[in-house]
């Protein structure tokens, strides 16, 4: 493992990242000790229900929040460690996209001045190639840059604002987009749209995405590896195809069976008794999952599970797991 | 057949804005039995919410509202306000999509509950608590003794819900709206959501209406569908009937963009193109016309009114129909 990582190196590699948030004298385990990788060019998926501590991994990685332990190495170099400019230069390289489009814009600014602004940051003093690279990026994405770059953000729709979010996160050429719950605010018809425009920019830009969602039908649309996240911890990686057709834990199972399905000769299955997750503030002992666990039994109270290799590529951190 | 409990007579809701009239439901007619389920489905902006508003009698102060509204042998359109408060909180009752939103922050979750009991069911209190206690229970909720004492912010998204739902089933409801009522929470804690309403439907007989995006929530779970576009209702039918054969392009378009486990990763999803119309400017031909892959001819001059497919119950409004059986339609 260590041998292939330093031959073909991930573009992101975070290692046992810890992330934990004060409240008032309590400890909010937000990010519990998680490792993972992105290649170069791939798309992981990161699921899981709200709390689970996703978002933060994703702002972690960015360096939005600073961890408490562990690293973030990108292209070889660890992003814990570093601070002001060279912190300043790397961001270049690395790009969010939030939930609301909406609430991602300043509403009091025009368009043109949205997505130029990274660029302004950058340093990028020449005017002319601001408006070049504003126009470039703003075409990419599906707009007409001299009709949309003069109005204001209430003017557009939600899909339409998801896509001048898109535009400004490609004006830097960043090589690695952290996707935070892009489509979860949209409407069904508007999701495909971004979700086929996410996919072109990514083949066009040749970009790495980490993409951040709770709904695992879109995590499977556009993701090659999938990790499946659990009150702060992996429960469950592997590749895309091979995850959903043979879930390894059963948190992933219960996940998948949840989803309802476009089709009334599929009864949907009475959800059994699950309950919600317990609160990161007092995250149960051993496997963390437990509580809501039907297999779980004394062992998965007192030793957490490590996740470790149950067919090549699929990984899973769990004492009983589904055959 | 029996006679329904809810009948919307041609009811169409106008919106006074800058920049014109909003036409934001356009003569809709349904109808729903006690005990039976109807799912609305459509795209933010179609109209559904306004036309669960307009049921209700919540719709905005300038709002213009023509049409017939039928619950249980009265108009509600034209019901005194005192009558239709009594009748708002006994017997027809909804569920909002935010519940963070619809529970007072400031008032704890028994004062609430207690609040709407005693208002119309006339107990005293320590009966109300008792009610309340049992009905925490009903939906789910652990210790509900405990609860009674808490506000909402110290329960999770999911649990606010539940609360919501006690509070809508507590004066016994004969109807029951349910706007969106799952869709700001996570999948698993929809699947609870959803089961517990289907159960408590089927134990009280109620009817009920949900609101929702996703076809996929009502494929199990309502009887019919109706599905709206642009303030019309442009596909309706046995919810059986309407996913074995879907005649409008709309609704096989609306399906077809839910990304689907069975495919596989980075297939391009049959996205619809464009979005809704404008609807402060009406289209003179049919308002799908300018996303359908299917727009010929007279979709571009005239409206296509709702008519009957193979059964009188499944009805759809479209020029150049989908998957018909032979010598039906078109």
């Amino acid at each position: 493992m260590m041998q292939l990582a330093v031959r073909d190196q991930p573009l992101l590699d975070v290692d046992n990242l810890v992330v934990e948030y004060g409240l008032g004298n309590k400890t909010v385990h937000a990010v519990s000790g998680v490792s993972l990788h992105v290649a170069r060019g791939e798309t992981l998926g990161l699921v899981g229900e709200s709390g689970c501590g996703k978002s933060t991994l994703g702002r972690a990685v960015l360096q939005l929040r600073r961890a408490k332990s562990g690293r973030v190495l990108f292209d070889g170099e660890d992003l814990t460690a570093m601070e002001g400019e060279a912190l300043r230069k790397m961001r270049r390289r690395v790009q969010l996209i939030f939930q609301d489009p909406i609430a991602s814009l300043n509403p009091r600014r025009r368009i043109g001045d949205i997505v130029a602004e990274p660029l302004i940051i950058a340093g990028v003093k020449d005017a002319s190639e601001r408006k070049r690279r504003v126009h470039e990026v703003l075409s990419a994405v599906g707009l007409d840059p001299d009709l949309v770059a003069g109005r204001l953000p209430h003017e557009f729709s939600g899909g339409q604002c998801q896509r001048i979010c898109i535009a400004r996160s490609l004006v830097l050429n960043p090589e690695f987009i952290v996707c935070d719950e892009p489509v979860s605010a949209l409407d069904v018809s508007i999701r495909a749209q971004i979700l086929n425009l996410l996919e072109e920019m990514k083949t066009r830009f040749g970009l790495t995405l980490l993409f951040i969602a709770h709904d695992l039908a879109v995590v499977k649309a556009v993701s090659d590896r999938v990790a499946v996240m659990y009150l702060g911890r992996l429960c469950e990686v592997g590749p895309s195809e091979q995850l959903f057709a043979k879930p390894a834990h059963p948190y992933t199972g219960l996940l998948l069976e949840a989803i309802p399905v476009p089709d009334p000769d599929v009864r949907p299955v009475e959800s059994v008794a699950i309950g919600e997750p317990p609160s990161p503030i007092a995250p149960p002992s051993g496997c963390r999952f437990r509580t809501r666990c039907p297999r779980a039994d004394q062992r998965c109270s007192t030793e957490m599970p490590e996740l470790r290799e149950v067919v090549p590529g699929q990984f899973v951190a769990c004492h009983h797991p589904l055959a | 057949m029996s006679t329904p409990l809810l009948t919307i007579e041609d009811v169409a809701v106008e919106l006074p804005t800058p920049r014109g009239n909003l036409r934001a439901v356009d003569h809709v007619n349904l109808s729903l039995e006690a005990g039976r389920t109807l799912g609305i489905v459509g795209e933010s902006g179609c109209g559904k919410t306004m036309l669960s508003r307009a049921i209700l009698q919540l719709l905005p102060k300038k709002a213009k509202l023509t049409g017939r509204v039928m619950f249980d042998g009265q108009d509600l359109v034209r019901l005194a306000p005192e009558g239709l408060r009594r009748l708002r909180a006994r017997d027809l009752a909804v569920v909002f999509q935010d519940p963070m939103t619809s529970l007072n922050p400031v008032l704890t979750i028994g004062t609430q509950l207690m609040e709407t009991i005693q208002e119309h069911l006339e107990l005293d209190a320590p009966a109300a608590r008792k009610r309340s206690i049992e009905l925490l229970a009903a939906v789910g909720i652990p210790a509900p003794e405990q609860r009674l004492a808490q506000y909402p912010h110290q329960c999770s998204g999911g649990m606010r819900q539940r609360i919501a739902i006690a509070i809508a089933l507590s004066c016994e409801p004969k109807l029951l709206i349910a706007d969106e009522p799952t869709t700001a929470l996570d999948v698993t804690i929809q699947a609870q959501i959803l089961d517990l309403l289907a159960r408590e439907q089927r134990r009280r007989h109620m009817a009920m209406i949900i609101i929702t995006h996703d076809l996929g929530v009502v494929a199990g779970r309502a009887d019919e569908v109706a599905v709206m576009y642009a303030g019309r209702v442009v596909e309706r039918a046995p919810t059986q009937a309407l996913f074995k054969r879907m005649h409008m392009p709309y609704t096989e378009a609306l399906l077809a963009a839910i990304p689907k486990l069975e495919t596989a990763p980075h297939t391009p999803l049959p996205a619809i193109s464009g979005r809704p119309p404008d609807p402060t400017r009406p289209l003179r031909g049919c308002s799908f016309e300018p996303r359908c892959r299917y727009a010929a001819g007279r979709c571009y001059e005239a409206k296509p009114e709702l008519k009957a497919a193979e059964t009188p119950e499944h009805l759809y409004a479209c020029f150049h129909p989908i998957q018909m059986a032979e010598g039906i339609g078109a």
